[in-house]
């Protein structure tokens, strides 16, 4: 019998076209997402006299520069206007399949691929985009790679990798009340730090992972590159396969039976290796938020601000003092007493139906803060349209929240969508770094419920009491 | 065609921070650009410029004779965050060449050298050491040779540092990973073939 191979292993070596040139690999890209940023890459095989040479394994979108209102005429912004036209042009003279502004199935890049059953278990999936690892949530290896990446795949349907190293991030046992996929990834991120997996493709794995619905587990491995790893993912199991059964594009009749039993033999064997194993427990787990400028500066929101006195070294205590003067805290203050005037619950991290509904669950039956402008968008058009059958859109705007169409928008604020200097916004979103929700914007990242409890109260609060106290 | 890398020699900018993210390296306005070229001036915009536009005097390639530095030191995890490739595009736009760093974020690390950028993993040792050398405004010049994985310091002092082969060879030719590739269209069809027969409803789907 050969070796134990990890979830990763089995993937990787069925994806290995070539290995001449010592530690590279030739790895064959089953699926290529791509959305409007990358205009360079066209740009790059034209200036080649390259085609593109699978186009039928390409899904284009457009999310990032995409309004979240006022979608009926041209885009007013003339800078957004021409990145999405000349989108437009490449997709249509390279032959890409693109689901466009005014496409019902329009959303986010990484919300789409897995809702259209383009991302399957077992498949190697890359995108220039850092949350490509969304999609390992379904078993997948996903990559994010960049634009010279992008454009060596369009041109050979492959690309050129030395093979990561391996880390499995075991987590065990009931996730306590109040607390949701978010609160455990950012929990693993506090713990392994924004480098700990730099090198690694991270698998989750453990019994409260395996407890976590799909899209939970997307909001999981999404965030992976937030602690440094390029990739995440986590074995398909029964949940995996009917959570792809029935989408448009995921195999039917006999080609799924086959399927599902290539899907099986997916998972790490017993007694695979990791280079690296990190254990938690879901008990030790309380709803997180951050507090600082990047997300291993994270604390249970029943804490206090931490103290740059107590850092591990000067670097840490140098990166601390930043962030506390960037974030405008001070150390020792509440966690609870930190007032916002922006909520945001949206992006590829929690923008899915699920995140909508918990988010809904606490604002039902409370109105939003006076000082807070909040906003619901949406991930994708189809999770836009089922929120609107199940009724959410009327309870967030019944509350004073926006209602907004499908994008990115203010997880990276460049749409138009952004938070003024000095502003403090609660967000589910996944980056907190200077600047990234608009110029010396303040962002504090938490679960769809806490943007809510944030939302309604107009400070950070702990979803556990509201809910308490509310029911 | 990527610029080949040889030996470089010229002014080390310090920049004593760890996690210098890709939102610091080019915020997220300046990436709606259909470009590769242009995005010097907005390197490090936030940190570079006052809200007003102007030239923040404190910030280290404002200041004599960083301007015209090549070569950057920084703190560890650099280029963490985005994939954005306009990261360095925008570093070898402004005209650093080479970037040196305790760990540099995958995919940073990944893009750079498709881009003719060299990013160079030290010791915290060497790194301190480096970074006191670019601190010396009189004399911050350091040179980089590809060819011997080597750093010569203002003081004469060596430090060797280490690249995967593949990834020195490449860039010490300014090869194209696409070229190099394309030669490989045998073995792609081969694959491809291969899989169809294996997994048949693989492809189905994405019709």
């Amino acid at each position: 019998m050969s070796a134990a191979k990890t979830l990763f292993d089995k993937i990787w070596d069925a994806h290995v076209v070539d290995q001449s040139d010592d530690a590279l690999c030739m790895i064959y890209a089953d699926r290529l997402m791509m959305m409007e940023m990358q205009p360079q890459a066209f740009e790059g095989l034209r200036l080649a006299g390259l085609q593109v040479r699978q186009p039928s394994k390409i899904l284009g979108v457009m999310d990032h520069v995409v309004p979240t209102i006022n979608r009926a005429g041209p885009i007013a912004d003339l800078i957004s206007r021409k990145i999405v036209e000349q989108a437009r042009i490449d997709y249509e003279e390279f032959g890409i399949e693109l689901l466009d502004i005014a496409d019902s199935r329009q959303g986010i890049v990484h919300v789409v691929g897995p809702e259209q059953g383009f991302t399957l278990p077992g498949v190697t999936l890359f995108c220039g985009d850092s949350h490509t690892a969304t999609n390992g949530a379904l078993g997948a290896f996903a990559m994010a790679v960049g634009t010279s990446e992008v454009e060596h795949i369009l041109a050979t349907q492959t690309v050129p990798i030395q093979k990561p190293k391996s880390m499995r991030i075991n987590v065990e046992g009931e996730l306590p009340f109040g607390c949701t996929a978010k609160d455990v990834i950012l929990a693993i991120i506090g713990k392994v730090g924004t480098a700990g997996g730099t090198g690694y493709v991270i698998e989750y794995a453990g019994s409260t992972i395996r407890d976590l619905s799909i899209e939970g587990r997307m909001t999981v491995t999404n965030m992976s590159v937030e602690a440094g790893a390029r990739a995440g993912m986590i074995a398909p199991d029964e949940k995996t396969y009917a959570y792809i059964k029935g989408r448009p594009r995921a195999p039917s009749g006999e080609d799924w039976e086959q399927a599902v039993a290539y899907w099986r033999s997916l998972p790490s064997d017993d007694g695979a290796k990791f280079d690296t194993e990190v254990h938690l427990n879901a008990a030790d787990i309380a709803p997180q938020a951050t507090w600082g400028t990047n997300p291993e500066e994270v604390v249970a929101i029943s804490d206090t601000v931490p103290d740059p006195k107590n850092a591990p070294d000067e670097d840490r205590r140098g990166m601390m003092q930043r962030s506390m003067e960037y974030m405008g805290l001070t150390p020792g203050m509440r966690m609870t007493d930190i007032a916002i005037d922006r909520v945001f619950i949206g992006s590829c991290t929690n923008s899915r139906i699920e995140d909508l509904e918990a988010a809904a669950a606490v604002v039902r039956g409370r109105h939003v803060a006076d000082s807070v402008h909040a906003m619901v968008v949406p991930g994708s058009g189809l999770v836009m349209r089922e929120a609107e059958e199940r009724g959410l859109h009327k309870v967030f705007l019944d509350a004073g929240f926006e209602w907004r169409e499908p994008g990115c928008s203010m997880c990276i604020a460049m749409n138009g969508d952004y938070a003024e200097p000095g502003q403090r916004c609660a967000s589910t979103s996944n980056r907190n770094f200077e600047g990234r929700q608009g110029r010396e914007a303040r962002t504090h990242l938490v679960s769809p419920a806490m943007a809510a409890a944030a939302a309604v109260t107009g400070h950070l609060t702990d979803v556990r009491e509201l809910t308490l106290r509310g029911e | 065609m990527m610029k080949a890398f040889t030996v470089l020699t010229g002014i080390a900018a310090p920049l004593d921070m760890i996690n210098i993210d890709t939102d610091k390296i080019i915020p997220k306005l300046h990436l709606r650009t259909t470009e590769r070229t242009g995005l010097g001036k907005a390197l490090f915009d936030e940190m570079r410029y006052n809200s007003d536009g102007s030239a923040n005097a404190d910030f280290i390639l404002n200041k004599e004779p960083y301007q015209a530095a090549k070569i950057l030191i920084a703190g560890d995890n650099f280029g963490c965050g985005s994939s954005r490739e306009h990261a360095p595009w925008a570093l070898v736009d402004y005209g650093i060449r080479c970037v040196i760093s305790t760990s540099f974020a995958d995919i940073f690390y990944n893009n750079s050298f498709k881009n003719g950028l060299l990013p160079i993993r030290v010791s915290k040792s060497e790194l301190a050491a480096l970074m006191a050398d670019a601190k010396d405004v009189e004399n911050p010049e350091l040179s980089i040779d590809l060819e011997n994985c080597c750093i010569r310091r203002p003081n004469g002092a060596v430090i060797e540092f280490e690249i995967a082969p593949y990834r020195r060879k490449r860039l010490l030719a300014g090869l194209d990973d696409i070229a190099i590739s394309l030669q490989k269209q045998t073995e792609i069809d081969r694959f491809e073939q291969q899989q169809a027969h294996d997994q048949p409803w693989l492809n189905k789907a994405t019709v």
